[in-house]
């Protein structure tokens, strides 16, 4: 007698456990195509309450209100969404020290053929850093769990910002 | 309520202000947007723990109050925020119609300028643009210009009684803040999260 087979893990499944076992209810994104199937997963889990916004700032501004009135959020968006964050990462969340969390898909490397996107990709990271926003990115299946886990942990635990990179070796990455 | 914008009282927002806090009771959250519209609140009532002084982040406190109504269903929540302020996050405003936030209401302080930077014209003034012609376009149904202090306070009886989201446009003067917010943002977090832990 043979157990019926678990459905293979995912990225986007093992995203979406951490999110539930750290309590995060509250999923903004701006959409992304490789990010698709982690925002269905979450607007088909009532879990959630997930929602586009207009622009990844905006997201950063409710997620963080959400968070201060006891709703943890993350933020989903691609690397030129996140580009357009600095100032509000370092004004609000930083600032006040509000854990919002961020997922990014990682777009501009490892193939790209728009050179605007492979520009912008490059700023990614340095912005993260010149803030101390700790980010990691998340390349390999069987890492991802603790990696996406004890990273949203830490955010809440120590009360600042923290950034999921998803990797074009973890996602597939766009066609 | 008023619809259009050519019968409107010019106010003052740190007047309004302090009518606002005097017409709340329940521990409303109120979110003051950056520059004057934080000063005004923090000079109305600096010791009221659930103001909430957004000391960057320019055209965020729309959305940080939204996401404050989605957290906690049963508080109001107030968002005050510049003309200038909302015209650079106009889109957050299909965001609070698309989620319907019921318990959320903008306060939109417009007098035309960015009055902190030296008081250059928006382009909004110039063109003529109207705020709560766009709040409505953009799903806000309770959007309307408050033509004076009595109509401002039966709005804002209004946004406490009945479900949103509501837009409340008010024309003011040119006046500068009353005062200024220390720049204490992890202070300022502390207090609102506590107060925020308190139920309504």
């Amino acid at each position: 007698m043979t157990s019926p087979a678990e459905p293979a893990p995912t990225w986007h499944g093992i995203l979406r456990q951490a999110f539930k076992d750290n309590d995060v209810r509250l999923v903004t994104y701006v959409p992304d195509n490789v990010l698709r199937p982690l925002i269905e997963g979450c607007h088909a889990d009532p879990f959630f309450t997930t929602f586009p916004c207009v622009r990844e700032e905006e997201a950063v501004g409710v997620v963080t209100g959400a968070t201060m009135a006891g709703m943890r959020g993350v933020v989903l968006m691609q690397t030129s969404g996140f580009a357009t964050l600095p100032n509000v990462l370092a004004s609000l969340p930083v600032a006040f020290q509000v854990p919002v969390v961020m997922v990014v898909s990682e777009r501009g490397t490892m193939g790209e053929f728009n050179p605007g996107q492979a520009i912008v990709c490059r700023t990614m990271r340095p912005i993260l850093d010149s803030m101390g926003i700790e980010h990691h990115t998340m390349a390999r299946l069987d890492e991802a769990a603790f990696m996406a886990d004890r990273t949203i942990r830490q955010a809440f635990a120590t009360r600042w910002p923290a950034c999921l990179i998803i990797s074009p070796l973890l996602s597939g990455a766009r066609k | 309520m008023t619809d259009t914008t050519g019968n409107l009282h010019v106010m003052n927002r740190a007047a309004l202000t302090k009518r606002l806090l005097a017409g709340l009771g329940n521990r409303e959250a109120v979110i003051g947007g950056i520059g004057n519209s934080n000063w005004d609140l923090w000079a109305a009532d600096k010791a009221r723990g659930e103001n909430f002084y957004m000391l960057g982040s320019m055209g965020l406190a729309a959305p940080i109050a939204m996401g404050v109504a989605i957290a906690q269903p049963k508080r109001r929540v107030f968002a005050l925020e510049g003309d200038g302020s909302l015209l650079m996050q106009l889109g957050c405003l299909s965001t609070i119609a698309a989620q319907g936030v019921r318990n959320l209401c903008v306060i939109v302080w417009d007098n035309g300028i960015y009055q902190i930077t030296g008081g250059q014209g928006t382009p909004a003034r110039t063109s003529g643009t109207d705020i709560v012609a766009i709040a409505r376009a953009s799903g806000i149904a309770k959007a309307a210009w408050a033509a004076d202090e009595a109509e401002f306070d039966a709005l804002v009886a209004r946004a406490l009684t009945t479900d949103g989201p509501h837009l409340i446009g008010v024309k003011i003067d040119n006046e500068p803040g009353r005062d200024q917010t220390d720049r204490d943002p992890i202070r300022f977090r502390e207090t609102f999260m506590r107060a925020m832990a308190q139920p309504v």
